[in-house]
């Protein structure tokens, strides 16, 4: 067991190593390998997990709670693999021949995603809150350069929001580990090392001031990488510029184990405080970025602003989902984990494809998408309405059970504003959505899509100067708002490339199976974590 | 120095901690005011070196050998190593017709000066006195500087929000891990000895990653100002 441990922090890492040094090609396929590798590594760590923690080396500690946290990043991260092999084969066709700053932008990717993933698979392995931190910090500083890779003034601006934000952010989350440490101390004396074990054994004894103190601010701290309102400002940014690659990692697993984290604070602290403040705390942040992000979901204009608007409502989810504290909301709010991240990858990377084709990401100038894109399509419809929680996909199941959870443990006004803050999100989603795939193209000769955008664009390119612009093309983008389709030529039916359908049709049936009938052996990995969660393994 | 220090203990103990306390939020005021960023980057490292100070007087009069080690680290790193790679990294942005490699950020503040020191010591008179409420005393240092470290921290927001430069605000950020190292140095004197060491390395990948998105500012805006980052919205 310690071996698959090992590899699973090992393989990313040398990934990235492989990609820095070795041609394209390869760097390509030990992606998708390794990528594919650590997914089926998690999987054979998952029937011990959910039996009993696993600790190695001091430094390493798996229990049920990670191995959530494991499946969704290690999932994304190998649908991600496939999908950026077709995503960057078509950058390559954008001058004649090798282009060689393409080819340094593809390296860089390719190692950054590899760094990325390996920093989000480390985070839920660490065995102390200071190793946790450090390993969330890691994933801020490699993945804001992985939003700063497209080299256009919105994604520099877009980087810079989302470092310096998100770095203040854990900055407060360090403060809270600090207190934390604080409290431990108090009861285990000065050499406390600030892991989870025996500071969980001892939770009923810490001193109350430190503790409430440490979860406020590592809620507050954690939250902003989590996407809580109010301090959710970078991630719209941060996920319309990235590559849709990055976009889908950052959106299914960064905010994950960000939430990760949070539930670790809540662990003890539920124990040392009685459940009723930290309840209270992420109840308040839940709500507010439920509701905040569901109306927010009707004004936008860009695909991936509105699938970013869904992340932080999904997250107010998640919190409003620990706030009910019963056993079946908690395992509401782990399957959530589980199928956010395949539904939101799902939607980044469908949505990907369409902005490929359209060349814009402009919500009003896509359309007719069903009719262009004979599998993205239907996927990606598929995949918006597995986010509005409707039946069969996973999010129906984890959603309907968190609400249960609601009405079982008396927070019926809650459950209600949830119920409410959802069905307003699904319409947000579902009416731009529907527009975007089934609306015929109005055909206006040989201007398709790209031409209409610029006067519509009221943020988008046209408002740049014109050598910021030819800077920008110089360097453009895969699917960039200048993407490098030419606007004059007619689109055809067609997918623009089998790599980016598979991981999207196997994340489609992923979601159908958590939905319909998830395996024994996740619901008991699920059980198990819902038990450490409220104090009782 | 030991000796002098133990003799010495209680009252010059901490009335020297609390003076190098009040000295590192003297240092985050000051930053508001500077207007070379060598300027900066230099109070950041005097400010560094109060830290460091303050862990080699805790080490002595507490007797921790560890804080040797972090203090000694923690000075290589922050007052030398950050603001080299700083400098390194930050070389060459200064504007055509400007001073060799040193850009002028002057006047990025979004409030007069006046006004934004005002707002600072409000902010900081809270931190300080919300400080007093939570009963968290300290077995090494005097409760005054924890309450000065949480100020300094407050304070180091207000200057991310205030000016309107990308390496201040970068700035601020380091500064606001040196409050935060002030309340380690407090409320956790005893936290292991490798953990400091993988904080602080963590801090320097931050550096680089900070500073290169510096450049990438600066390769598309022509300027540190933050005053064009307003295209994404909504």
């Amino acid at each position: 067991m310690l071996t698959i441990v090992l590899l699973l922090l090992v393989l990313p890492a040398a990934a990235a190593v492989i990609c820095l040094l070795a041609p394209l090609a390869v760097a390509r396929a030990v992606t998708a390998t390794f990528g594919a590798a650590c997914l089926g590594l998690v999987i054979a760590v998952l029937p011990a997990a959910s039996h009993h923690d696993l600790a190695y080396l001091g430094f390493l500690r798996i229990d049920a709670l990670s191995v959530v946290f494991l499946l969704a990043t290690s999932f994304l991260y190998a649908a991600v693999a496939v999908y950026s092999i077709g995503y960057l084969a078509h950058g390559r066709a954008n001058d004649d021949g090798a282009d060689p700053g393409f080819t340094r932008y593809s390296r860089r990717f390719w190692v950054g995603l590899n760094l990325f993933a390996w920093a989000m698979l480390a985070a839920p392995m660490m065995s102390s809150l200071a190793l946790l931190w450090v390993a969330i910090e890691v994933t801020t500083v490699i993945s804001a350069l992985l939003v700063a890779i497209e080299d256009t003034d919105g994604a520099a601006e877009a980087a810079w929001k989302y470092v310096l934000i998100a770095s203040a952010g854990l900055g407060l989350a360090l403060l809270a580990t600090i207190f934390a440490y604080y409290a431990g101390a108090q009861v285990l004396g000065q050499s406390y090392d600030l892991a989870f074990s025996p500071l969980l054994h001892v939770a009923a004894r810490l001193p109350h001031a430190p503790v409430q103190l440490a979860f406020v601010l590592a809620v507050l701290g954690f939250g902003t990488k989590m996407g809580l309102f109010p301090v959710h400002t970078w991630l719209p940014d941060a996920h319309s510029e990235a590559p849709t690659p990055i976009s889908a990692m950052l959106s299914g697993s960064l905010l994950a184990v960000s939430f990760y984290a949070i539930l670790r604070f809540y662990q003890f602290s539920a124990v040392a405080l009685g459940p009723r403040f930290p309840r209270n705390v992420l109840l308040i942040f839940g709500i507010a970025s439920l509701l905040l992000a569901a109306l927010y979901l009707f004004g936008q204009r860009d695909i991936k602003r509105l699938l970013a608007y869904s992340s932080v409502e999904h997250m107010g989810i998640l919190a409003i989902g620990v706030s009910f504290g019963a056993p079946i909301a908690l395992a509401g709010v782990l399957l959530h984990v589980l199928a956010h991240a395949a539904a939101k990858g799902n939607a980044f990377m469908g949505a990907g494809v369409l902005v490929h084709k359209f060349g814009t990401k402009q919500l009003s100038a896509i359309r007719g998408g069903l009719d262009l894109l004979p599998w993205s399509g239907p996927l990606f419809l598929l995949a918006v309405l597995a986010l509005g929680a409707m039946p069969p996909f996973g999010i129906f199941r984890s959603e309907f059970e968190i609400v249960e959870g609601g009405f079982a443990s008396h927070g019926n006004a809650a459950a209600a504003v949830l119920i409410i803050g959802v069905t307003v999100a699904f319409f947000g989603l579902a009416a731009t959505t529907t527009q975007m795939l089934l609306q015929p193209r109005a055909v206006t000769a040989g201007h398709p899509g790209a031409a209409q955008a610029p006067a519509l664009a009221a943020v988008g390119a046209a408002a740049i100067p014109a050598d910021a612009a030819d800077r920008r093309a110089r360097t453009a983008p895969p699917d960039g708002p200048q993407g490098h389709r030419p606007s004059a030529a007619p689109l055809t039916r067609g997918e623009p490339s089998t790599w980016m359908v598979i991981p999207v049709a196997v994340g489609a049936v992923v979601l159908i199976v958590l939905g319909v009938h998830p395996p024994a052996e996740l619901t008991d990995l699920l059980a198990r974590a819902v038990r450490e969660l409220s104090g009782a393994a | 120095m030991t000796g002098a220090a133990a003799v010495a203990a209680p009252s010059v103990f901490s009335g020297s901690a609390n003076v190098i306390a009040v000295g590192v939020l003297l240092a985050e005021f000051g930053m508001f005011r500077q207007a070379l960023l060598r300027d900066q980057v230099r109070l950041y490292a005097a400010q560094s070196t109060l830290i460091s100070v303050l862990a080699v007087v805790v080490a002595a009069a507490r007797h921790l050998p560890d804080l040797y080690v972090l203090a000694g680290l923690s000075f290589a790193l922050k007052a030398v190593i950050v603001p080299a790679v700083l400098r390194r990294l930050l070389r060459g942005l200064g504007a055509r017709g400007e001073g060799p490699g040193w850009t002028d950020i002057a006047g990025s503040g979004s409030l007069s000066l006046a006004t934004t020191v005002l707002v600072a010591i409000a902010v900081a008179a809270f931190g300080f006195f919300s400080v007093a409420a939570l009963g968290i005393h300290s077995p090494v240092l005097p409760t005054t500087a924890l309450a000065i470290s949480i100020a300094v921290v407050l304070v180091a927001f207000v200057l991310m929000i205030m000016r309107r430069d990308v390496a201040s605000q970068a700035i601020g950020f380091f500064s606001l891990e040196n409050g935060v190292s002030l309340t380690a140095l407090v409320v956790a004197a005893g936290l292991p000895l490798i953990l400091e060491i993988v904080f602080l390395f963590d801090l320097l990948v931050a550096v680089v990653v900070f500073g290169l998105l510096i450049r990438v500012h600066h390769g598309r805006a022509e300027s540190l100002s933050t005053a064009d980052l307003t295209r994404l919205r909504g």
